[in-house]
């Protein structure tokens, strides 16, 4: 099925999804996140592989990227949830696919999304002992060395 | 050649006139003995590992420097070779394997990440910025990107003339 039938799809069933300009992606709302990926896993668009999630920070929101694709159909789909910085926690989708276990972790690792109902949430990369996420933009520690501007 | 003078050590052995004797002090021929046989640990840590292993193999072997036995034990090696870059969670590993190793022994930095940090020295979050920033004592640095094992063999035997110009061996 092609991206924007599966949006329309989407869009009949959840009316509050919208599709984002530039990357063609579906926003979903956070609180409507379980209830899409239901939809997305055990309905007809059968979407049985969470290929990847990863995150954007954009200082003045977190960007969460769900990555879909389904062996069955095989198509493929992004969908894309905003978060506040002032509110970085999102419900879990690892009782869905397994596969959101460790993305999860590595996304807390890095970006401090708390994810709500995870079943291990600690770091995966970095030392545990740490309390700074690097990978957001206002990162900052003694060892960092900035790269000189010429 | 004679025979005597193939042996690296040659200048600190005396050879007894006409004879089948050597000379020679017993500490000079430890410290022979221990250039002579420096085994390696284990220890390949990003890309100069690769190149490490191409030392180790037949094209280049590293062997002839009798640095061929690599260990994956700390506690029977004699040097440390660092080749790669050090993340912050291997450097507790490092500073654990380096007080596991029995003395004497050697630590040999192999590329600029392992000297430095190298090309990860800016704007990254978890590497350590060199062996000698976690405490632990270099004793030959190998600069290159990865270095070729020619580069590694060149770094052994200097570090072989160090362990020969030891003062103090016995101790």
């Amino acid at each position: 099925m092609q991206e924007n039938e599966m949006l329309q799809l989407l869009k009949g069933r959840f009316g509050q999804i919208t599709q984002e300009e530039a990357t063609k992606a579906a926003v979903v709302p956070k609180a409507l996140l379980l209830d899409v990926a239901d939809f997305l896993k055990n309905q007809e668009l059968a979407f049985d592989d969470l290929h990847c999630i990863t995150a954007i920070d954009r200082v003045e929101r977190i960007e969460l990227v769900y990555i879909f694709y389904s062996i069955e159909k095989r198509h493929t789909l992004t969908i894309k949830v905003y978060l506040a910085p002032d509110d970085l926690k999102i419900e879990s989708l690892a009782g869905l696919w397994r596969s959101a276990d460790w993305f999860e972790r590595e996304i807390y690792d890095l970006f401090g999304v708390y994810f709500l109902n995870h079943p291990d949430l600690r770091r995966i990369l970095n030392p545990y002992d740490w309390d700074a996420h690097p990978l957001r933009k206002d990162f900052s520690d003694p060892d960092f060395i900035k790269k000189p501007q010429y | 050649m004679a025979l005597i003078e193939k042996i690296p050590a040659s200048k600190l052995i005396g050879k007894f006139p006409g004879g089948k004797i050597l000379l020679t002090t017993s500490e000079n021929i430890l410290k022979w003995g221990r250039a002579s046989s420096l085994w390696p640990m284990t220890f390949g840590l990003a890309c100069c590992a690769i190149e490490m292993i191409a030392a180790g193999a037949s094209r280049f072997d590293i062997d002839r420097f009798g640095a061929g036995v690599f260990r994956a034990s700390p506690r029977q090696c004699d040097v440390m070779i660092v080749a790669g870059t050090i993340c912050v969670k291997m450097g507790d590993c490092m500073q654990r394997l380096y007080a596991q190793m029995p003395e004497p022994k050697y630590v040999m930095a192999m590329g600029n990440c392992a000297i430095s940090g190298g090309i990860f020295y800016h704007d990254t979050y978890s590497v350590v910025k060199g062996t000698e920033s976690l405490g632990i004592p270099v004793d030959v640095y190998i600069p290159g990107c990865p270095p070729r094992p020619e580069n590694l063999f060149f770094g052994l035997m200097k570090l072989q003339e160090k362990i020969r110009k030891e003062k103090n061996a016995r101790e």
